[in-house]
């Protein structure tokens, strides 16, 4: 489970930063930008406490 | 009922060692210092503090080299100071101040301490309350607003206000599993909400950054009624802003479940990500709310234009990771003076108060105000448990004086911390200085001298007992 859970957070958290960068070299508009940074967090949040918490437990 | 008993069962078996010292079995690892300090120190106030730089004028080149200095400043307080003591008595501050102190004495400085606290807990769930306001298009106050604007205002403030004491109640361990889920995610909202939003400031490739942050962002020219700052402003303030937790030594109930003194490191990341990274970001947020004719600009409305949802839930976020260990900081505070009631009954009591006070969004505007109050309070009194700790046994001095003589109230530390307060307060004045973190390490230095001077003079020879 910590296997598919782990890269599906990392991907979360690219979607946050990596959008930011497309929009500053003018590949991608701010309201997509806006769009893809909801969706990372969305990813982070929903994957990230089972692998992160569980971590801690250990 | 059954299921009230048992929560009430389990919330009372929660130890956190508020009168005892921390056992070597129940220390964290860094893993955990790094993420709490870091879930600590990248607020919601963050977005309030670097858009202040940009309107008192700070120079590009005064902010990056005014942040480098202070930050390490930061650190090294944490690291050589805080930390080692920390764990050398593995007990919170106000458990060994009591020992020095004597109880009503502390009760003193607890009773300060755990308002100060609570109303630093209560600015960051207003500050946090605006963001969800922005999201979903309520009626919220202003910067400038003191009072509550409108029914959703409070309605907001209670809810975030619920959880936020909710999981503060539930101890250390609950607060650190929170900060460690968000503690990744947030310092990458600032620096996309930043990056994203250069090209409008008119960067348009990395080469042009030094010239726009000159002439767009960090200008060195105040806005209209601000005083103008400079890079020892900046760098006290960096160094200073937390002086409390690290030189003032209330982070001693963190850093007491160190393994090891050398974690004080781990204040780094929320100094240099949080204090650094952060404060920058938000300072270009500024600087284009400015240019886009908005020269008030409230933490939530920056995030959200630049970040949309993600970044209002970041303030909000944000806010959470810094209230819960406030709130955390003032339970604890709170159970000095009644040592008899449960951490969390008194933690859910603190809360509330918390709540009811961020209704009042005065609380954050007038944040820089209770900080600066809570720098002259806490700073003596970090310096006389370093004085008692590593320094009055080189004296003949007996260390823990209230515990071994058994008084309740110790006039030489009394009149080290309100004489250390008063000079510090009286070389504000004369020296006509703008800005009263500048006499905060002073109040400090004055404050370990005076307890060493004053125990010198008045306290009883020691007994042989003592000196082995």
């Amino acid at each position: 489970m910590k296997t598919i859970l782990k890269p599906l957070s990392y991907i979360g958290l690219a979607l946050t930063v990596v959008p930011a960068f497309l929009v500053f070299y003018g590949v991608l508009s701010l309201a997509d930008h806006k769009l893809l940074m909801l969706a990372g967090m969305l990813l982070w949040f929903v994957t990230a406490p089972f692998w992160i918490l569980e971590k801690k437990v250990d | 009922m059954k299921d009230q008993r048992t929560l009430t069962e389990q919330l009372d078996s929660i130890d956190e060692y508020e009168r005892e010292p921390v056992p070597e079995n129940k220390t964290k690892n860094f893993r955990s210092f790094v993420s709490m300090m870091a879930g600590e120190h990248i607020a919601g106030t963050e977005f309030v503090i670097g858009p202040l730089f940009v309107l008192h004028g700070v120079s590009a080149s005064a902010i990056m080299i005014g942040l480098l200095l202070g930050n390490i400043l930061a650190t090294l307080s944490w690291t050589l100071v805080c930390a080692p003591v920390a764990v050398k008595t593995r007990l919170t501050i106000y458990y060994q101040l009591e020992k020095i102190c004597g109880y009503r004495l502390v009760s003193i400085y607890n009773a300060i301490n755990g308002l100060q606290y609570t109303v630093l807990a209560a600015s960051m769930i207003a500050v946090s309350a605006t963001a969800i306001g922005l999201a979903f298009r309520l009626p919220m106050p202003g910067l400038t607003d003191l009072y509550p604007t409108s029914f959703a205002w409070i309605i907001a403030v209670l809810g975030i206000g619920a959880v936020i004491t909710v999981v503060t109640i539930y101890g250390y361990d609950r607060v650190a599993a929170f900060s460690a889920v968000c503690a990744p995610w947030m310092p990458l909202v600032f620096l996309a909400a930043a990056v994203a939003v250069l090209p409008q400031l008119g960067v348009t490739s990395w080469g042009d950054f030094w010239a726009v942050a000159n002439d767009k962002i960090w200008t060195g020219v105040p806005q209209p009624g601000q005083t103008h700052y400079t890079v020892w402003h900046v760098m006290f303030f960096a160094w200073l802003c937390n002086i409390a937790m690290h030189i003032g030594l209330a982070d001693m109930s963190i850093y007491r479940y160190a393994k090891k003194p050398t974690y004080g490191i781990a204040s780094a990341v929320g100094m240099f990500v949080g204090h650094g990274m952060a404060w920058l970001a938000s300072g270009v947020l500024c600087a284009l709310a400015i240019q886009q004719g908005n020269n008030n600009p409230s933490p939530g409305g920056i995030a959200y234009a630049s970040a949309g949802l993600a970044g209002a839930a970041c303030v909000v976020i944000a806010g959470w990771t810094t209230a819960n260990p406030t709130l955390y900081r003032a339970g604890l505070a709170m159970k000095g003076i009644a040592p008899h009631l449960k951490r969390w009954k008194i933690t859910f009591w603190v809360g509330i108060m918390a709540t009811i006070m961020a209704c009042f969004p005065g609380v954050a505007s007038k944040l820089d105000q209770m900080l600066a109050f809570y720098a002259l309070v806490a700073a003596p009194v970090g310096a006389i448990i370093i004085m008692d700790v590593y320094v009055l046994r080189r004296f003949g001095l007996m260390t823990n004086y209230a515990e071994q003589t058994g008084i309740s109230f110790n006039w030489v530390a009394a009149g080290a911390w309100l004489i250390a307060v008063l000079i510090s307060y009286v070389l504000y004045l004369m020296t006509n200085a703008d800005f009263f973190f500048f006499m905060a390490a002073p109040g400090w230095i004055i404050g370990a001298i005076l307890y060493v001077g004053l125990s010198k003079m008045f306290q009883k020879a020691p007994t042989p007992e003592v000196i082995a």
